[in-house]
C-alpha cells in the first residue's frame, strides 16, 4: 500500500512540473502585442488530481490482475476475432468495397471519403513493398507521390496526352525517381538510410516549388483534365458516357467512376504484391529483410534487390499520384509535405509491415477514424494519438504482424511476428 | 579432370590497419576432398574465409578456383555475390545466419534464387504465371525437399527457421549453402555447440556431400573429433601463418601444432612428447 502511493505521489509531482506551464498558465498576444497571461490553477490541480487517482487506480487493478504481459490485457475473444477478421476479414471486406458506389450513391461525402481511404490504401501496399517486405526505411516516399501527380499534370496540360496514356508514364517516371534515390543509399542502413530518403523527399517538394517555369511553382499546375472512361468523357454533353448510354447525366457518375478506378488501381498493386511475393524478387526481399549478409553469401546480388523493391514501391507511389491528380484536377507542393509520408509510414506500421489486409484495415482506422472523431474538434489529435498509443501498446507488431509463408509443403503455417525481422536499413 | 586442386591460395595477406590477421599463407584444398582449416582463436581462419567468400578484399595474394572442366577463376577479383553466383563457392557462417523468419523451405528456395530469377525471366515471365517458370518452381521444390530429407527436417518444412533447435539449424545452413549447387563449400565451425551425437550426424553428412555430390569442402573445426575423423588434409594455422600442414596424422603428431594449442613454446612440447613415448 505504501508503495502504491509513493508511485502514485511521484506521478503526480511529474504531472504538477509538466502541467504548470503548460495548463497552470495561459498565454496570448494582447491587441497591441503585449503579453496577456491568467493562470488557471482550477484546472491544473483537478489534472493532478486525476493523475494521482488514476496512477492509483492502476497499480490497484495491476495487483489484482497480478503479474501479466500488457499482452495478455486484450480478452482472447478479441483475438479470436482478429484471427477469424484475418481469414474472412479480406474477402468480406473487398465485397463491401465494391458495393459502397451502390449503397451510399446519394451520399457525396462518403464516396468521397472512399476514394480518400483507397488512395491511402494503394499509397500504403505501394511503401509495404519497400519497408514491409525489403526492410527499407523510406520517409521519403510521398517524392514518388509527387512524381506521379507532376507527371500526369504536366504531361496531359502541355502535351494533352491522355490519363490512360500518362498512367504508366508516371509510374515509369517515379520508379525511375526510384532508382535514382536507391543508389546513393545502396550502402546506408537504419537510421543513415531514413534520414537519407526523408532529405530525398524534402528535395523533391523544394524543387518543384521552385522550378516555377515548369511547376508553377507554389501556385501549383491547375485545369488537369479529368480522366475519361476509355476515351469517352464524363459530362453532360453530347458525346459524354451519359449520352451514349442513354441515361440521365449525373455529377455523381464522375465520383462513382473515380471510386471503382482507385480501387482496381489498389487492386492492381495488391495483386502484383502478392505475386511477386512468391516470385524469386519476392522471396530475396524478404530474405533482405531478414538477412543481407547471408543474401550476399547465396549469390544473390543486393543492389539490384534493393533498386527493384525501390522502383517496384515507387511505381506504384505514381500510379496513386496520377490518380491523384486527375481526381484534384489541381495540384500544388503542399499536397507533398513529409506529413503525407509519415502517414502513409504510420500506416504500413500500424498495419503489420508486410501484411496486405492490415495495411488496408490500418488506412480505413487511420484516414476513416480521423474523419469519424471529426465531432471531437480540438481533441480529434487528441483521441487519435492515444488510440495509436494503445495499438502499440497491445500490438507492437501491428495489426496482423504475422507472417504467411510465400511456399509450403503441407501446410501453410502463419510465422509469429517474434521471429520475423523488421530490417534494418 | 578427377584430380588436382579446387582451390589453391597464394600468398595470402590481410591487414586491417596495423595488424596483419593473414600473413603470407598458401594452401591448398584437393577436389572432392574435406580440407579442414584448423588453428588456436584468433589464428586468422575466419578472415582467410572472408577473402575466399568476398567478404574482405585480400590486401595481397591470390586465389584461384578452378571448377571440373573450367578455366580457373581469380577470386580476389569477384564481387561477394558473385562468388556464390559464378565461382560457385558457399558458406556458412560462424554464429548461424539462417533467415529467422521465414520457413524451413523458404530458406532452400532463396538459396535457389539465381536459377529461379532466370527460369522467371527476371520476374516478367514469372508475373504472368509462364508454365516455364512454374516447372523450375517446381523442380526447386524437389531439389529442397531432397536436401530438407537428407538433413532429416522433411517433417519441418513448413516451421520457422527461427523456431528450429540449434543442431537443426546447423544442418539448415549446410543444406541451404548445397542448394546453390555450389562446386566448393566453406564451413566456418560447423560442429559448435553440437552434442556428440548431432557431431557424428554431421561428419556423416560432410562426407556424404563430398562423396555423392562431388562438391569440396573447406572446414574450420575447433572439434577435433569430426576434424580427424573427416578430412583428408589439414591446414594449421597460428597468427595469421601457416604452422603445418599434412594428414590428420601427420598435424596431430607435429609438436608445432601440440605448441600452438597448448601455447607453449616448441622445445618444451618437444620434450612433452619425448616424456610421452
Amino acid at each position: 500500500m505504501p508503495f502504491i502511493l509513493k508511485k502514485a505521489f511521484i506521478s503526480a509531482a511529474v504531472a504538477l512540473v509538466l502541467f504548470s506551464l503548460m495548463i497552470g498558465v495561459r498565454t496570448e498576444a494582447g491587441p497591441t502585442g503585449q503579453l496577456i497571461y491568467w493562470t488557471r490553477f482550477g484546472e491544473l490541480a483537478s489534472l493532478v488530481g486525476a493523475v494521482f487517482g488514476g496512477s492509483i487506480v492502476i497499480e490497484l487493478l495491476r495487483q489484482w490482475l497480478g503479474p501479466s504481459d500488457t499482452r495478455q490485457l486484450i480478452p482472447p475473444s478479441v483475438q479470436g476475432g482478429l484471427a477469424i477478421a484475418g481469414r474472412l476479414g479480406g474477402p468480406a471486406l473487398l465485397i463491401f468495397t465494391l458495393l459502397v458506389p451502390v449503397i451510399f450513391y446519394d451520399q457525396r461525402y462518403i464516396l468521397d471519403l472512399g476514394i480518400l481511404v483507397l488512395t491511402y490504401v494503394m499509397l500504403g501496399w505501394g511503401l509495404n513493398v519497400v519497408v514491409g517486405l525489403a526492410g527499407l526505411l523510406d520517409l521519403g516516399y510521398v517524392a514518388f507521390y509527387a512524381v506521379g501527380a507532376y507527371s500526369y499534370a504536366l504531361l496531359a496540360t502541355n502535351f494533352g496526352l491522355s490519363f490512360w496514356i500518362c498512367l504508366p508514364l508516371a509510374g515509369i517516371l517515379a520508379s525511375l525517381w526510384g532508382v535514382l534515390l536507391g543508389f546513393p543509399v545502396l550502402r546506408l542502413r537504419g537510421d543513415y538510410l531514413a534520414i537519407v530518403t526523408l532529405a530525398f523527399g524534402e528535395i523533391i517538394r523544394l524543387v518543384i516549388i521552385n522550378w516555377q517555369s515548369l511547376t508553377g511553382g507554389p501556385n501549383g499546375v491547375s485545369g488537369i483534365p479529368r480522366p475519361s472512361f476509355f476515351g469517352i468523357p464524363l459530362t453532360p454533353g453530347e458525346d459524354g458516357l451519359a449520352a451514349k448510354l442513354g441515361i440521365e447525366f449525373s455529377p455523381t457518375h464522375r465520383i462513382v467512376f473515380l471510386f471503382y478506378l482507385i480501387l482496381a488501381l489498389a487492386l492492381l498493386t495488391n495483386w502484383v504484391t502478392i505475386r511477386l511475393r512468391r516470385l524469386p524478387i519476392g522471396r530475396a526481399w524478404e530474405a533482405l529483410r531478414e538477412d543481407e549478409v547471408a543474401c550476399r553469401a547465396l549469390g544473390i546480388n543486393t543492389t539490384t534487390t534493393k533498386l527493384t523493391a525501390f522502383a517496384t514501391g515507387a511505381m506504384f507511389g505514381g500510379f496513386a499520384g496520377a490518380f491523384f491528380a486527375t481526381r484534384q484536377g489541381f495540384i500544388s507542393p503542399e499536397s507533398f509535405t513529409f506529413q503525407e509520408s509519415a502517414l502513409v509510414l504510420a500506416i504500413v506500421v500500424l498495419g503489420g509491415m508486410g501484411s496486405q489486409l492490415g495495411v488496408a484495415l490500418a488506412a480505413l482506422a487511420m484516414i476513416g477514424g480521423f474523419e469519424l472523431f471529426r465531432g471531437l474538434d480540438q481533441y480529434r489529435m487528441l483521441v487519435f494519438g492515444l488510440a495509436m498509443v494503445l495499438l502499440m501498446i497491445w500490438r507492437p507488431r501491428g495489426l496482423i504482424g504475422h507472417r504467411a509463408p510465400t511456399v509450403y509443403l503441407k501446410q501453410a503455417q502463419a510465422i509469429s511476428s517474434d521471429l520475423v525481422k523488421e530490417g534494418h536499413g | 579432370m578427377n584430380g588436382g586442386n579446387i582451390l589453391s591460395v597464394e600468398h595470402l595477406t590481410m591487414r586491417f590497419g596495423g595488424i596483419v590477421a593473414v600473413n603470407d599463407l598458401s594452401f591448398a584444398a584437393g577436389r572432392r576432398k574435406i580440407t579442414a582449416l584448423i588453428g588456436p582463436n584468433g589464428a586468422g581462419k575466419t578472415t582467410v574465409f572472408n577473402c575466399i567468400t568476398g567478404f574482405y578484399k585480400p590486401t595481397g595474394g591470390t586465389m584461384r578456383l578452378t571448377r571440373d572442366n573450367a578455366a580457373g577463376i581469380a577470386l580476389e577479383r569477384l564481387k561477394d555475390f558473385r562468388i556464390s553466383k559464378q565461382a560457385k563457392v558457399a558458406r556458412t557462417f560462424q554464429n548461424i545466419r539462417l533467415f529467422p523468419g521465414m520457413t524451413a523451405l523458404e530458406n532452400l528456395m532463396v538459396a535457389q534464387h539465381n536459377a529461379l530469377m532466370l527460369a522467371s525471366g527476371l520476374t516478367f515471365l514469372g508475373l504472368i504465371g509462364a508454365p516455364g517458370y512454374r516447372a523450375a518452381e517446381k523442380r526447386a521444390i524437389d531439389l529442397s525437399k531432397f536436401w530438407l530429407e537428407r538433413i532429416g527436417l522433411l517433417d519441418r518444412a513448413d516451421d520457422a527457421a527461427g523456431n528450429l533447435p540449434y543442431g537443426d539449424q546447423r544442418r539448415l545452413e549446410i543444406a541451404r549453402a548445397m542448394c546453390t549447387e555450389p562446386a566448393l563449400l566453406c564451413l566456418d565451425e560447423p560442429a559448435a555447440g553440437l552434442n556428440a551425437r548431432e557431431s557424428a550426424a554431421l561428419s556423416e553428412l560432410l562426407r556424404a556431400i563430398r562423396s555423392e555430390q562431388g562438391t569440396s569442402v573447406l572446414l574450420i573445426e575447433h572439434d577435433m573429433s569430426v576434424v580427424m575423423e573427416i578430412s583428408d588434409h589439414v591446414v594449421v594455422m597460428d597468427y595469421g601463418v601457416k604452422i603445418a600442414e599434412g594428414s590428420p596424422q601427420q598435424v596431430r603428431d607435429d609438436p608445432k601444432v601440440i605448441a600452438a594449442y597448448l601455447g607453449a613454446d616448441e622445445a618444451e612440447a618437444i620434450a612433452v612428447m619425448e616424456s610421452g613415448t
